[in-house]
């Protein structure tokens, strides 16, 4: 990429979008009902892709057409959408997509309702051109995750300089904030010298495992997910296991939305499917908790609620989770009816999960 | 006099009072309640008969006031034209007199046990006389009287005559203290001056509660309903026990002359042929024939064939003035449908049913059981509902085809409508004296349903317009908007001049829509603007046809070029381009505002999946709004011929 100019991808962004308008253009010169295609983004039209060993969208697509109020809303969105990327590119600025639903709101009859409805249209547009958001000058509210351990990161900085950072020794405890590019033109990774990546789903169990150094007691590069995780998190996820090598597990709650998570690190997410070679980390294991484990270490439990059956039943049916392993585990926990967060492991005192849990876990994963 | 004749005089003597007080159920007397709201159903019916009777447009008040904790006192007073003051204690105080016990005709007074009979509740529970104050004419004094009956003797008696002063030219005022209890609800004083007000938009009603409450059903229509005539019975319209008392009766002293003069539609010939068929020789006095005789004649009546009896004895409401009394109830109505079925004229009493029903009223609420509106003779009938012909004719319906809920399909649908039934005859079958339900016959259920499904067929077809319209609308005024902006950005992407977008929206839309718009001026009229707007890819050919209501005057139809025939007015080979849109204007004068609410419009040409707020045309299914003049028998000459044996 180094070799194109910023203005040339510009202009190669500009013909994509430019060639949506003159396709509705032609509809209205031609007398028909404009209309777009667009690839179903469901999990009823995900495929696993060999070559990346990610799950991709499919063949399958549907027709936003003029013909319906709601199609025709999403057509003059898209119109009012690359006329604004067009000016952000022509004027050498970029937003949010934050900013960008705000600014929708004087699209007159376009307006979104909230911004998720406004957020998908710039991934419909990313799947439709077949570009990333990045190109349309777009950027998340930045929700990055943290990490700790012993890793040495070259960033370059707003000012242009170049910040080398090693992200145990250079930080405090709260660890080094990954910022939203995490692409090698801003962030490069120089060395590592740690045995896994262990990335966590909250924050509570992150402090946990920074304040019984963890990081170092294990030679663990730890990770915050921060909830369903960023782009760039997952990003940055990906990198650190190609570049370096290291095994990737993920620390979880014993719930469906958890395995969501996992389904978006290791497999690719439904929502960003177009790109999930770019985002997925196929090699990623799942550590815990799983439903065994409430069992297993006797945990405290809340009784799944209705909507957590539904999403479990739901993930049987998930392309991503057909191996036995998955379908065992899901089907175990429905007759159970409980789920286990992670931080339930103090039950057992605090040190229990950096001294039992998680050595016994790894252990079992071939990681230790 | 004799012990027996003594004996025999006594026992009629009390009968009087006595079958009052042993028939009360039968009479409408049997709670309090219901005593009330009888009393001023026979006082009402009373005054609006005589106001008709005599041509006057009626103008009715009821009072009731609330004199102790089941005491009541009841004004009724009417702008009749008044009773001459020998005649009141006939009218008002003798149970069963009247003339119209021997008339073949229709009206209300035959549905009720008459006035009297309040007279005499009154009397019997308050010991109270009944004050009549009644005038016949500006020239002529009015007289106040104090009425009370010899329950001993059923004879009248006038107490305290006087005369005084009244601002009224003519009329009758009532007031009768009695027992009573006052309420409101589905069976109520209220309701039935509510019904009542509904058939009768020729009558201004106003009815002053014991609260105080006063209310007005004005009046919606200043023409009276046509003066129905009498006639003499039709030989296949009655009972062996009335041709028995008429054989005792007549004046004629030969069987065939009994039959041509006491009855309609039969002339010499026919009494002839009757005769023959009957085996009762010709020349036999009727004075002195036998049952076995009469009921050979009765046989004879269904055998010999015979022109039907004549229909000017009934008097239907008509379906101007049912739109017009419903309108005035139901002022928001989306939609009043009406029918009037040809009168019923083929054995048994001359029959006739009108129906209507009520749609999208805000006073409907959707979830509810629609109201059931039930006339005999534009009397509201409001008790025994569930047996009631009208009410079982409306459940055997289905009326989830007629897009109203319904429960199994059968039983009261529910939805935002009402349904009014109005039966008129000269002899109404009620199922009990008390004349609160239309009995079951075969015949009448059935002129029921057809008349009420016609009515609910016209329903579906303008909720389904609507539902179809509302929704081409709603999406119009989005693409409208939104399309010639998808058109503009991507021009503006483009740096390209904006694409003509007419021929998208019209293959968006994929209609041909009819939208009409009524504006209404004092002294002008209704200004009617349909325009026709083709929302289709290709250009169209149609004839547009648009219903003017029948007592309106059409003018200035543009453009001018036009058919008119049965009230439809007709545009013919109309062109109309993709994306085009052509407006068709004309004017009805002489209807009140409410009167012309929709239009109804109707397209043809095109196929009926692409109308929207119009109806395809269909040569036959538009149904004459007047009923088809009677066939006119041969058989008739002899009517007219009077026959001297």
């Amino acid at each position: 990429m180094s070799a194109i100019t910023e203005g040339e991808v510009g202009q190669a962004t500009l013909e994509e979008l430019y060639a949506l308008a003159e396709g509705v253009y032609q509809d209205f010169t031609d007398g028909r009902v404009p209309e777009l295609q667009l690839p179903v983004r469901s999990k009823s039209n995900i495929e696993f892709d060999e070559e990346h060993g990610v799950w991709k969208y499919g063949d399958s697509s549907s027709t936003r057409s003029a013909k319906k109020t709601n199609g025709a809303k999403m057509l003059l969105r898209t119109m009012y959408m690359i006329n604004f990327i067009r000016e952000m590119i022509e004027t050498n600025k970029s937003s949010t997509l934050r900013e960008m639903y705000y600014i929708s709101e004087g699209w007159d009859l376009a307006k979104f309702a909230k911004q998720s409805e406004s957020d998908k249209l710039a991934e419909d547009l990313e799947v439709v051109t077949e570009l990333m958001r990045e190109d349309f000058k777009l950027r998340p509210e930045e929700d990055g995750a943290r990490i700790l351990g012993d890793v040495t990161v070259e960033e370059t900085t707003r000012t242009g300089d170049t910040r080398v950072i090693n992200c145990r020794d250079d930080v405090g405890d709260a660890g080094y904030s990954v910022p939203f590019n995490v692409e090698e033109e801003k962030l490069s990774l120089r060395s590592i010298d740690c045995d896994f990546v262990i990335a966590i789903e909250t924050g509570g169990m992150f402090d946990r495992l920074v304040e019984n150094g963890f990081d170092e007691s294990h030679r663990a590069l730890l990770l915050h997910l921060k909830g369903q995780p960023a782009r760039s998190t997952r990003r940055l996820l990906k990198r650190l296991n190609e570049e370096f090598g290291i095994p990737t597990v993920v620390f979880l709650d014993a719930d469906p939305w958890s395995y969501r998570i996992f389904g978006s690190v290791a497999y690719g997410a439904i929502k960003t499917a177009h790109i999930s070679e770019h985002l997925a980390t196929p090699g990623a294991q799942y550590l815990g908790i799983t439903p065994s484990d409430i069992v297993n270490y006797d945990l405290p439990t809340d009784a799944l609620t209705e909507q957590d059956e539904r999403a479990l039943k739901s993930e049987l049916s998930d392309p991503r989770f057909q191996d036995d392993r998955w379908q065992g585990e899901i089907e175990f926990q429905l007759e159970l009816g409980k789920k286990s967060e992670q931080q339930a492991l103090a039950k057992y005192g605090l040190d229990f999960v950096t001294d039992t849990y998680l050595p016994e876990k790894l252990g079992e994963m071939g990681v230790l | 006099m004799s012990i027996a004749n003594e004996l025999a005089e006594k026992q009629r003597e009390i009968s009087v009072s006595e079958f009052f007080e042993r028939n009360k159920h039968i009479l409408g007397f049997d709670n309090t309640t219901r005593a009330l709201i009888t009393s001023i159903k026979e006082g009402v019916d009373n005054a609006l008969d005589a106001c008709e009777e005599a041509g006057v447009l009626p103008e009715i008040h009821v009072e009731i006031d609330e004199l102790s904790d089941d005491e009541y006192k009841v004004v009724i007073e009417d702008n009749g034209p008044g009773v001459i003051k020998r005649e009141v204690p006939n009218v008002f105080g003798k149970l069963l007199y009247g003339s119209r016990f021997h008339q073949i005709r229709q009206s209300r007074g035959q549905q009720g046990i008459g006035i009297s009979a309040v007279v005499m509740y009154g009397q019997l529970t308050s010991g109270q006389p009944t004050t009549v104050l009644t005038r016949v004419g500006p020239d002529h004094p009015a007289y106040r009287l104090d009425l009370r009956i010899d329950t001993k003797k059923n004879e009248p008696e006038i107490k305290n005559e006087e005369i005084v002063d009244w601002e009224k030219d003519h009329g009758t005022r009532l007031e009768i203290t009695m027992e009573g209890r006052y309420v409101r609800g589905a069976q109520s004083i209220f309701e039935y001056m509510r019904t009542t007000s509904v058939v009768n938009p020729h009558a201004q009603l106003t009815l002053v509660e014991p609260d105080g409450t006063r209310t007005v059903f004005p009046r919606a229509s200043e023409d009276l309903p046509p003066e129905t005539v009498e006639i003499k019975p039709h030989p296949q319209g009655i009972e062996l026990g009335q041709l028995q008392a008429m054989a005792k009766n007549t004046e004629a002293t030969k069987i065939t002359s009994f039959l041509q003069k006491d009855f309609c539609r039969v002339g010499l010939s026919t009494a002839r042929k009757i005769c023959e068929a009957s085996g009762v020789r010709e020349d036999r006095k009727p004075k002195y024939l036998k049952t076995d005789d009469c009921k050979d004649l009765m046989k004879a009546f269904d055998e010999v064939r015979m022109v039907s009896p004549p229909t000017d004895c009934l008097s239907p409401i008509g379906e101007a003035l049912i739109r017009r009394g419903l309108r005035t109830e139901f002022k928001d109505a989306d939609l009043i449908a009406t029918t009037t079925r040809d009168p019923e004229v083929n054995g048994g009493p001359p029959f006739q049913v009108e129906a209507a029903v009520v749609y999208g009223a805000d006073k409907i609420t959707e979830e509810e059981q629609v109201e059931i509106l039930r006339y005999a003779n534009r009397v509201p009938l409001l008790y025994q509902r569930g047996g009631c012909v009208a009410t079982t004719a409306i459940e055997k319906i289905d009326w989830r085809r007629y897009d109203l809920d319904q429960r199994g399909g059968q039983g009261i649908p529910r939805g935002s409508a009402a349904i009014l039934v109005h039966v008129a005859s000269t002899n109404v079958p009620f199922t009990s004296e008390s004349k609160d339900a239309i009995a079951n016959i075969p015949k009448i259920e059935d002129e029921i349903e057809l008349a009420v499904r016609e009515c609910a067929r016209k329903m579906r077809s303008h909720i389904r317009k609507g539902k179809k319209m509302r929704k081409l609308r709603k999406k119009e005024n989005i693409i409208r908007q939104i399309i010639p902006q998808i058109a503009e950005k991507s021009a503006q992407i483009l740096d390209r001049d904006v694409p003509d977008y007419e021929r998208s929206i019209a293959n968006i839309m994929n209609a041909v829509m009819v939208t009409p718009e009524i504006t209404y001026e004092q002294g002008v009229g209704h200004d009617v603007k349909v325009r026709v707007t083709n929302y289709t890819s290709h250009g169209k050919k149609v004839r547009l046809i648009v219903e003017i209501p029948p007592d309106g005057t059409l003018e200035d139809p543009n453009p001018d070029k036009i058919g008119l025939e049965d009230n439809k007015l007709s545009w013919e080979e109309i062109k109309i381009d993709s994306g085009e849109a052509r407006t068709f204007e004309y004017r009805i004068r002489g209807l009140p505002p409410d009167d012309v609410s929709n239009v109804d419009a109707y397209l043809d040409g095109i196929d009926a999946a692409l109308i929207a707020g119009a109806e395809e045309w269909e040569e036959d299914t538009v149904p004459e709004t007047a009923p088809a003049p009677q066939q006119i028998d041969p058989d008739e000459e002899e009517i007219t011929k009077e026959v001297e044996v």
